[in-house]
């Protein structure tokens, strides 16, 4: 049985690691807060993007003339893969969770694969891996704007109009709720705008034209796409940095009781072997 | 007197979302003035000053692009950035001007150039609101400031 003087060490410094965690979560919980915030606050403009993009889309479909690139959906030679991670570790299972699904993608995809990394642990995984990287965005922080995603957008775009990849896609941990983050591919490019529900187009004026409506529209809608994949990757980090804060706290409070309760024994049996002695020491006199 | 229902968005955040009476924005055709129960409209946006009249109030808005819908007596600005114009001092606009084209001209990497552009575009914009509202200061209608 380890010394008193050694356990109480051990139940300071467990003790010591307990408060750094607890901090931790706390501020994880503070950021997730303002994450989800952020992705509330963005969602008006993705909904009316999206409806827009529909009749828009409908449109197109309609007529067979007009091609519009980013529509195109062609032979997949090689795919891009937008891999959005955490800059920063101790968030559980998450990296390790996306970085699989990923992998299984690049797998299946049976084409060579270039990626785009945003956050140092995509970088990690991307090295590791040996696919190609074409670029990595890290430091992006705790509150993106789209000035600061519009570069990787920018670059993807550019990457499949100049067919360097035959179609996008995106990878990241969707934000589901505290205790779940879905590892996410979603495809960005070519953009599959969703079906127009209920009836049918309404007889819109564009201006200049629906088609270079929808050229300009397109890019911008790629953007926010990347911009809204990053507040849900920052939802998800901070949210599974919170659970995993959460369970080293209560790991090394544990810790401490079962150290604590050591250290008890340990004491009592001190004391006992002490007394032992001193009665020991009386009889001998006696 | 009719209204229609005015609604602001960015990416990032909703602006504004209220009922108006009318508005002037800078389509990319050129100036677009809506009234009440227009046809349905959609229309790209070029960076410019973006002018909404409700109740007799007056109230500018600067937007550096983006696209506008017109449905149903609702308009829907979907602005790449756009700011409630809240008393520009004409100074400070061509300060951020000066140091924007600084910063474009010095940039170090791609981000910087495109939010360098962005600013650019912003404080251009504002220089020639604050100058001609410098011209006009003894009619000028103060901005409403809202949060």
């Amino acid at each position: 049985m380890p010394s008193t003087q050694v356990l109480r060490r051990r139940i300071r410094s467990v003790a010591n690691t307990a408060k750094i965690t607890r901090a931790m979560q706390m501020i994880a919980a503070s950021k997730m807060r303002r994450a989800q915030e952020m992705v509330v606050a963005g969602r008006p403009y993705s909904e009316h993007m999206n409806s827009v993009l529909s009749h828009l889309a409908a449109l197109e479909r309609g007529s067979e003339d007009t091609s519009v690139p980013l529509l195109d959906a062609r032979e997949v030679k090689t795919t891009g893969i937008v891999l959005i991670t955490p800059d920063r570790g101790l968030a559980g299972g998450l990296v390790t969770n996306l970085t699989r699904a990923v992998e299984r993608t690049i797998k299946e995809s049976e084409t060579p694969v270039t990626l785009v990394a945003i956050g140092k642990k995509g970088r990690n995984f991307s090295v590791r891996t040996g696919n190609e990287l074409k670029a990595v965005f890290d430091g992006i922080g705790d509150n993106p704007t789209v000035e600061d995603t519009r570069p990787i957008s920018n670059l993807v775009i550019a990457e499949f109009e100049s067919a360097g990849v035959d179609r996008v896609l995106l990878a990241y941990s969707r934000f589901v709720n505290t205790a779940v983050q879905a590892p996410t591919i979603d495809t960005l490019i070519p953009v599959e705008p969703a079906e127009l529900t209920g009836n049918a187009a309404i007889g819109y004026i564009y201006e200049p034209g629906p088609v270079e409506v929808l050229e300009k529209l397109l890019p911008r809608y790629i953007e926010m796409e990347v911009y809204h994949a990053v507040l849900e990757a920052m939802a998800s980090e901070h949210s599974a940095r919170m659970v995993a804060m959460k369970n080293a706290t209560d790991a090394a409070n544990d810790l401490i009781d079962g150290l604590t309760l050591q250290l008890n024994k340990a004491r009592q049996e001190a004391i006992t072997s002490e007394m032992l002695d001193i009665v020991g020491g009386v009889e001998a006199l006696a | 007197m009719a209204t229609f229902k005015l609604t602001i968005v960015t990416a990032e955040r909703e602006v504004f979302s209220e009922d108006v009476d009318s508005l002037v924005a800078p389509g990319i055709d050129g100036q677009l003035g809506i009234l009440p129960n227009h046809a349905p409209l959609m229309t790209q946006l070029q960076p410019g000053e973006m002018t909404v009249r409700s109740d007799g109030d007056e109230n500018v808005l600067v937007v550096t692009g983006g696209f506008l819908e017109v449905l149903n007596n609702q308009v829907t600005i979907l602005a790449d950035t756009a700011e409630m114009d809240v008393a520009i001092d004409l100074e400070r606009a061509e300060e951020a001007l000066k140091r924007a084209s600084e910063r474009v001209e010095n940039r170090q990497s791609e981000v910087d150039l495109s939010r360098a552009l962005q600013a650019f575009r912003r404080a251009q914009i504002r220089v020639g609101l604050a100058r001609r509202r410098g011209r006009h200061s003894s009619t000028a209608t103060p901005p409403v400031q809202r949060t």
